[in-house]
């Protein structure tokens, strides 16, 4: 009972943003949340044939986008889609910008078909009716998943059954129109005039010769300028939606495009995890990237490597203080330990940015190796921005995570056994090699894990320090989550690194066995 | 075996002192010297400077000042590693990543025995501490007492001349420390080699020595052989320290040959031997084993000082009675009687007259 509020903070702080992580990773409902018609419709398009999709299609893609472009969502549409395809980001955006300029295609011979068109009151009229409530529900939920809110509320209009019937797309039209104003902008739906999507709507229904018929036995609110448009559908646009969006763009009808919407429909992806390791998912199966845009395995190699280096480093530069520290008359030993403690004392920026001005070209090393004469003046080292930099200042920086847990397990290491050993004949090497290290070897597996996940990890100094060639996968994480806002790649590149530890972990363990790991007595 | 040095000295420490921090000394003119072959007791009470010996002898501690010989070479520059010498500790320090027999090999490796003979050797010493089955196993899958006998045998496995044990039985309960006890004492005598050997219990030291150094405060205050050291003790501190012992406090009376009149702070008059005494005046300690107090006129010379007593306590013990007495104001008197049929059994508030053989009563330092 009494560990239940750790258990609870665990959990909140630990647990919970991993697996928020490891979701974010595959997560990716802004598809089909966005464009949901489109995804649906989509699922019947055979992309190998080479042929765009069907008028059908892009009636959806041009309700779905307007009503996304409404809500400022086609965007974020434009910059997930161009993860897997670039230029699809700006071809959403341009779209966006004329759907008013389609809708308005089939608006103005409406108008001039009726007038009433013009008017919002009418259309409110015409629309509302009974037993809508299901249709109403329906397309609150679709705005309530594009937006992300629940947008609920009084939307103080409900369609009716028999015009929705009649009229399915501008049925559909006009009620989303009807939330949106209601909910988001607050205002009475009557009162305004519909947007230019109701009309294309419209427009969309009248091909259908159904409709047309139907609408000659209507007799409902605004039959009669429902019969003079079905009656005068030849001063309409002849042309589909089709070809008004590649009008736009022709960019529209490349089945490239929609091969790529296509792909990234559904609400998990595996993109992001192949992006993480330079592959893509394209219509023909996965694929390698091509050669210039692999960054990602050579960056995850370097950082296994350079943190390899460094807990290597650490180990050398951290056994013997260690052991000083193990061994020393307790009131030198107590100094030593405080300037092993000091670096914890010290902010870590102002620890890497104190290496900053050791290793620059003009920096204090190079400035004591040109005085001494080690170095030309004219060939300064080059210790900063690369490689070299990361690893010298985390060692640095990580050399007490070593220290510790070797000092603590070489102080339970009785100084009997090395007697023993030398009564037994062993020379000061073989009694040290043979029977100090041995047991010392739990505290270096301790280290070793210690600074090897940190340093895996590790982002700060290889950003200050790393230059180009010495930053790790984290300053790559940091980047997209910060400046790329890619998320979902983000969080795959973080889940693989997750992986990759525990896997190393799971083979220490094997390999040293779990047990041989000592933090201390 | 003999007191004193010896020309065939094996063992020798000449006018050793040790300090550890240049200012107290904690070993103050150590004199010593053990034939080949001895088992010698280190026996003092803690922090009197036993393991400090044994450690200067081992080359761990140099010594501050003096001559320690092996073999009658001075071995104060000889790194430990060279010194052959066999070295049991308190702890067993048996190396805990190595499994027993790896343990008993490593010193032969160290010598760069060959595979076979290492082998060899090792079962043979396994054997004779009775763990021969036991060689594949690690130090922690053993009892105290197994530890204690892989640790023997880890010390002798390489034939050394001279076997160092500090304390080896402290962390064993008693029944296991008198059966080891026996053990080390075979071994050693069995095998010939020349042990020195540390404790701080004196049953231990009694039975298992040839000869018992008393250690207190940085010197040796007796090295004798057990029964001379509980038999004729020669200060007051060995007599307090070995077996149990009856004080009374007084001022020489008279001193005639080897024996003397004491005339106890009470008034009371009693026969001592004169040890630590030399003329008339002095005051002095008087020491008297329990065993040793007569409460039976017929057995005591006629002319014997005696001594009233009065009863507090009366113990039965089975082989013997152990009774409490207020002599001359101390009331922490003992005697201890054979239980034989014709033994007095005495009461509580009994008095009592008590004497001694001048030869038993030892006059000892104040
Ligand atoms: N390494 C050391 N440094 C300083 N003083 C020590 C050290 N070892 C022992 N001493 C001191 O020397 C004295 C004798 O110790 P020691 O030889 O261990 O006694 P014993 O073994 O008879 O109990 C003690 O007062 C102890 O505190
Ligand atoms: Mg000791």
């Amino acid at each position: 009972m009494l560990i239940a509020p750790l258990l609870l903070f665990v959990v909140v702080t630990f647990i919970v943003p991993i697996l928020s992580m490891l979701f974010r990773s595959v997560e990716n409902d802004i598809v089909p949340d966005t464009i949901p018609g489109v995804v649906t419709e989509l699922a019947e398009w055979d992309g190998s044939v080479g042929a765009p999709p069907s008028e059908q299609v892009f009636r959806y893609l041009y309700l779905d986008l307007f009503k996304a472009s409404e809500a400022k969502q086609h965007t974020r549409l434009g910059t997930r889609l161009n993860y897997e395809k670039t230029g699809l980001s700006s071809l959403l955006r341009t779209t966006g910008r004329s759907l008013d300029d389609v809708g308005e295609e089939w608006q103005d011979p409406l108008e001039d078909i009726d007038a009433n068109f013009k008017d919002g009151a009418f259309w409110y009229q015409m629309m509302s009716g009974t037993d809508g409530e299901d249709l109403l529900e329906e397309r609150r939920d679709l705005w309530a998943a594009m937006v992300g809110e629940s947008m609920a509320g009084d939307v103080g209009f409900v369609p009716s059954e028999q015009v929705a019937q009649m009229l399915p797309w501008t049925t559909r039209a006009y009620t989303d129109f009807a939330i949106w104003t209601a909910i988001e902008d607050e205002d009475s739906v009557a009162e305004e005039d519909p947007w230019e999507a109701v009309y294309g709507a419209l427009g969309m229904d009248l091909t259908n010769p159904e409709t047309v018929s139907a609408i000659q036995s209507y007799t409902g609110p605004g039959a009669d300028a429902l019969k003079a448009a079905a009656a005068n559908v030849g001063q309409l646009p002849q042309t589909g939606f089709r070809e008004a969006f590649a009008a736009e763009n022709e960019d529209w009808l490349s089945p490239d495009v929609w091969a790529t919407i296509k792909l990234y429909s559904s609400s998990m992806t595996s993109g992001y995890f192949l992006n993480a390791v330079d592959m893509q998912l394209t219509p023909d199966g996965i694929e390698q990237k091509p050669e210039n845009q692999q960054i990602y395995t050579q960056l995850f190699m370097r950082t296994l490597v350079m943190a390899l280096i460094i807990t290597a480093s650490c180990v050398v530069l951290g056994y013997p203080v260690a052991w000083l520290l193990a061994n020393l008359p307790m009131r030198t030993a107590s100094i030593l330990m405080i300037l092993v403690l000091l670096p914890f004392w010290t902010s870590l920026l102002v620890r890497t940015s104190a290496w900053k001005v050791l290793l620059q070209q003009q920096g204090v090393i190079n400035e004591i190796l040109v005085w001494l004469g080690f170095v030309n003046d004219a060939d300064r080292l080059i210790l900063m921005n690369n490689a070299t930099g990361t690893i010298i200042a985390m060692t640095h920086i990580l050399l007490p995570f070593m220290i510790l847990p070797l000092y603590s397990v070489m102080k339970t290491i009785q100084p009997s056994y090395l007697r023993a050993a030398k009564s037994l004949g062993a020379t000061n090497w073989t009694a040290f090699w043979r029977v100090y290290f041995p047991q010392s070897v739990p505290g270096i597996g301790a280290g070793s894990i210690l600074v090897f996940i940190l340093a895996i990890g590790y982002y700060i100094t290889p950003e200050i320090v790393g230059g180009t060639s010495g930053v790790f996968i984290s300053n790559r994480i940091a980047y997209h989550i910060s400046s790329s806002l890619n998320w979902g790649l983000a969080a795959a590149l973080g889940s693989i690194l997750l992986v990759v530890v525990l896997g190393l972990y799971w083979c220490y363990d094997k390999i040293v066995g779990i047990d041989n790991v000592k933090l201390g007595g | 075996m003999t007191d004193g040095a010896s020309n065939d000295a094996f063992v020798e420490f000449e006018r050793v002192q040790k300090s550890y921090d240049g200012e107290t000394l904690v070993v103050k003119d150590l004199n010593l010297s053990m034939p080949k072959g001895e088992f010698l007791t280190m026996l003092g009470p803690s922090g009197s400077g036993k393991t400090t010996c044994l450690m200067m002898l081992a080359g761990f501690e140099t010594a501050t000042h003096g001559d320690i010989r092996l073999g009658g070479v001075s071995i104060n520059n000889i790194p430990p590693h060279k010194r052959g010498i066999g070295m049991v500790f308190q702890n067993y320090a048996l190396f805990p990543h190595m499994t027993i027999a790896e343990n008993l090999a490593f010193p032969l490796e160290v010598r760069k025995l060959g595979k076979a003979e290492r082998e060899q050797k090792v079962k043979r010493a396994l054997d004779m501490v009775e763990m021969g089955d036991f060689g594949g196993r690690r130090p922690a899958q053993l009892s105290g007492g197994q530890q204690q006998r892989v640790a023997l045998a880890r010390a002798l496995v390489f034939e050394p001349e001279l076997v160092l044990m500090d304390e080896p039985l402290g962390a064993l309960d008693k029944q296991l420390r008198e059966k080891m006890q026996f053990e080390i004492t075979y071994l050693a005598h069995q095998l010939g080699i020349t042990t020195v050997y540390v404790t701080h219990d004196q049953t231990e030291a009694l039975t298992m020595s040839d000869r018992v150094a008393v250690f207190d405060d940085g010197r040796i205050q007796q090295l004798a052989p057990p029964d001379k050291l509980y038999e004729t003790p020669e200060n007051s501190f060995v007599a307090q320290f070995i077996g149990e012992n009856n004080t009374l406090e007084g001022v020489v009376k008279e001193i005639k040959g080897n024996t003397c009149v004491i005339e106890l702070d009470g008034g009371e008059v009693i026969d001592a031997v004169p040890v630590n005494v030399s003329k008339v005046g002095e005051r002095t300690r008087v020491s008297i084993r329990p065993e040793r107090v007569e409460y039976n006129r017929d057995r005591l010379h006629a002319d014997a000082h005696t001594l009233k007593a009065e009863v507090l306590e009366f113990i039965y013990m089975g082989d013997i009675f152990r009774t409490r007495l207020r002599v001359a104001g101390n009331d922490e008197f003992v005697i201890k009687t054979r239980n034989a049929p014709d033994q007095v059994r005495l009461k509580r508030g009994q008095q009592i007259e008590i004497g001694w053989l001048a030869e038993d009563c030892r006059a000892l330092d104040a």
